[in-house]
């Protein structure tokens, strides 16, 4: 009989019960929750007079919604519908006495950060959100996907989803990167290489040398983007990395459970004989920093290519690229490095960490952003923003031009008041480039953190690498 | 839920490729705390001008696709975020049955949840009703869940796979939750176990 994969051996800890077509009840270990697209179940629940079956592996926070200006501290949302959301989500966690990390917490900020920092995110965990970046958890060797509503009052009232097993797919990533490439250049190159339903139907697992030799940070970078994939989570073995990552948090096992949990964590690897559906291979060298160019994810190119003719591709993306190109207001041919950017954003689930913040400001330090530039950085959480602040970080933000904000999703989504307007061009460390995602007609092109940085400097897409090496001396 | 048996509809053809749910309801529309009223909004940024005019050209402001109940998609549909508002938004426009070569999972799952019917067929095959739903609303399909066939207006029927669980759950209308609380027990054994083996969770 073949081995295991990590995903096997998750999956197989956490099944409730199997019926005979293979259908099984998957047990969640955490439930994040956030204030879009939690409101019907918890009215759901009411309706039909039921409780939240496990509280204490429950986990809310406002995210979504919330400005990120600095006069939020004086509690008013000013858009009522993002305000009544909010409210909701207050009520919600009192009324069914859920783990609750309100607007007013230093706590408070992205979902999929608060989880990891909190330490209610641990290996071998079945944990899912109703969002799609809950993927992000999977950096710890945790199953992590999201789910829609439906299955999000399911989960509450359960603590359970009904699941047919994925595929398992491994995405291999060779060697050592070159300067200037980041964990979000090795997530959207796979993209590029899979396609944005390439990961449809698996589980994906990210192995080899470049994956292991990120921080917990980045790793949580790479699997954050699993599903613009397509796949259904993305994970990463858990080891010293992670067991340093997790080791004290609030809500990390201590003294002997904690030598409990480790001896079991250490279990959670694929066996060298397991099976494997679809393998993908890339050379860590090789991977060069990337910007997309067009409307979706898949749409990427390293920085130093041109925009792409349409013809170039097949079927049914010829169409796709001439719309995206049109949408983005770009030309066939033009080269990456020639797009002028308005606009830089950085933070989200996928940059808003403080290693992405620490890149960033790496390039930033000591210069200016070009003039008329609009500069935002999100942290992720209200910790990683005190955190820059210590380290002084916020400054070198704040020297440059950058606008210093408050946790949230920002303008990863825009459903708050941070967006771009119609024609703004914005290079984005956050995940989705889909049409109007930043704001209606908003054009995005995502980048990692220090690509962000070397934008705003010079005002169009850059190649951080040349920017590095006028840092470094001869 | 809604119960899905046999639907004989129009079909509107949305040929585009990663058709994705900030498409299908642009995300202002994420405030609402309740599911129902969002059909309106379906497709908001395709299907209206900044001033709230219909676009002439989109598909489903067309006289023939109006009152379409089947859309013929392209390839990767309802990519993206995990909003179930994208579904909400479909049933509340009227349309109960989506086709395409391929549906992001966790659209696809959301579906099930609101009566929607998502159809995987090959390419070839997604091609012929493609054509079929041009006709417009001369051309009715018709989708049988319980015999697993499509067929166009001129009577080209096609086979597709549908998971036994989530046929029985459409067919029948019923309610997950429901179905989970008569499993209980199961859940209640596997959480016993698990505090044992992994009293750290």
């Amino acid at each position: 009989m073949a081995g295991k994969t990590l995903y096997d051996k998750i999956w197989d800890a956490h099944v409730a019960h199997e019926s005979e077509d293979g259908t099984c009840l998957l047990y969640i270990d955490r439930h994040l929750v956030h204030e879009v697209t939690s409101p019907q179940a918890f009215e759901g629940l009411r309706m039909a007079n039921r409780k939240v079956h496990a509280p204490d592996k429950t986990i809310a926070v406002p995210d979504h919604n919330v400005p990120t200006t600095l006069d939020r501290v004086s509690g008013k949302i000013d858009n009522e519908e993002s305000r009544i959301q909010v409210e909701a989500l207050d009520k919600n966690a009192k009324d069914f006495g859920i783990h609750y990390y309100p607007v007013s917490d230093v706590r408070q900020g992205i979902v999929h950060i608060v989880g990891p920092e909190q330490g209610w995110t641990l290996p071998g965990m079945t944990v899912v959100c109703g969002d799609s970046h809950t993927a992000t958890h999977g950096a710890f060797g945790a199953l992590a996907h999201g789910i829609g509503t439906s299955e999000v009052e399911h989960v509450l009232a359960t603590q359970t989803l009904i699941q047919k097993k994925s595929k398992n797919m491994k995405v291999e990533v060779t060697g050592k990167l070159r300067p200037g490439v980041t964990a979000k250049d090795i997530t959207l190159a796979v993209i590029g290489k899979t396609g944005t339903a390439g990961g449809t139907g698996y589980v994906i697992e990210y192995c080899g040398e470049a994956i292991r030799d990120l921080s917990m940070e980045g790793r949580m970078t790479v699997c954050n983007m699993a599903i613009e994939g397509g796949a259904r989570a993305g994970l990463i073995a858990p080891d010293e990395t992670t067991y340093d990552y997790v080791k004290g948090r609030p809500h990390a096992p201590k003294g002997a459970q904690w030598e409990a949990a480790l001896n079991w964590w250490k279990t959670l690897y694929s066996d060298d004989d397991a099976h494997w559906d679809k393998v993908v291979t890339l050379k860590g060298e090789e991977i060069e920093p990337v910007v997309t160019w067009g409307t979706s994810p898949e749409d990427v190119l390293p920085i130093s290519a041109v925009v792409p003719a349409p013809e170039s591709f097949k079927g049914g993306k010829v169409d796709a690229a001439r719309r995206s190109i049109e949408y983005m207001g770009l030309t066939a041919g033009q080269k990456l490095t020639d797009i002028e950017i308005d606009t830089v954003f950085i933070g989200s689930c996928t940059n808003g960490r403080i290693e992405d913040l620490r890149a960033a400001a790496a390039i930033l330090k000591g210069k200016k952003i070009k003039d008329g530039m609009r500069a935002m950085v999100v942290p992720g959480s209200g910790l990683v923003r005190a955190q820059a602040e210590e380290e002084g970080i916020a400054q070198v933000f704040i020297d440059a031009g950058f606008e210093w904000r408050l946790a949230g999703c920002s303008m990863c989504l825009a459903m708050n008041p941070d967006q771009l307007s119609e024609g703004e061009r914005c290079a984005s460390t956050s995940n989705r480039n889909f049409e109007g995602r930043q704001g209606y007609k908003g054009r995005t092109h995502l980048v990692s953190p220090a690509m962000a940085a070397a934008a705003a400097i010079t005002g169009r897409l850059t190649d951080v690498r040349e920017m590095m090496a006028e840092n470094e001396p001869a | 839920m809604e119960k899905f048996e046999k639907l004989t509809g129009i079909a509107a053809p949305m040929p585009l490729v990663n058709i994705d749910t900030d498409m299908i309801i642009p995300k202002v529309f994420l405030k609402t705390i309740k599911r129902s009223g969002l059909g309106v909004n379906l497709f908001d940024e395709m299907r209206y001008d900044r001033q709230g005019n219909e676009i002439a050209d989109f598909v489903l402001n067309k006289p023939q696709y109006r009152e379409a109940e089947i859309l013929i998609a392209g390839d990767n549909f309802g990519c993206g975020s995990s909003r179930e508002h994208a579904p909400w938004a479909i049933a509340d426009f009227g349309i109960k049955c989506i086709v395409s070569t391929s549906f992001a999972d966790i659209f696809f799952n959301n579906c099930f949840k609101n009566g929607i019917l998502p159809i995987v067929l090959p390419e070839e095959q997604v091609a012929v009703l493609m054509k079929d739903a041009e006709k417009g609303s001369n051309a009715r399909m018709t989708v049988d869940l319980e015999a697993q066939t499509i067929t166009t207006s001129e009577g080209e029927s096609f086979a597709f796979d549908v998971d036994a669980f989530k046929k029985h759950c459409l067919l029948n209308g019923l309610d997950d939750i429901g179905l989970t609380l008569e499993k209980q027990d199961s859940i209640t054994a596997f959480e016993t176990q698990a505090a044992q083996a992994r009293p750290w969770v």
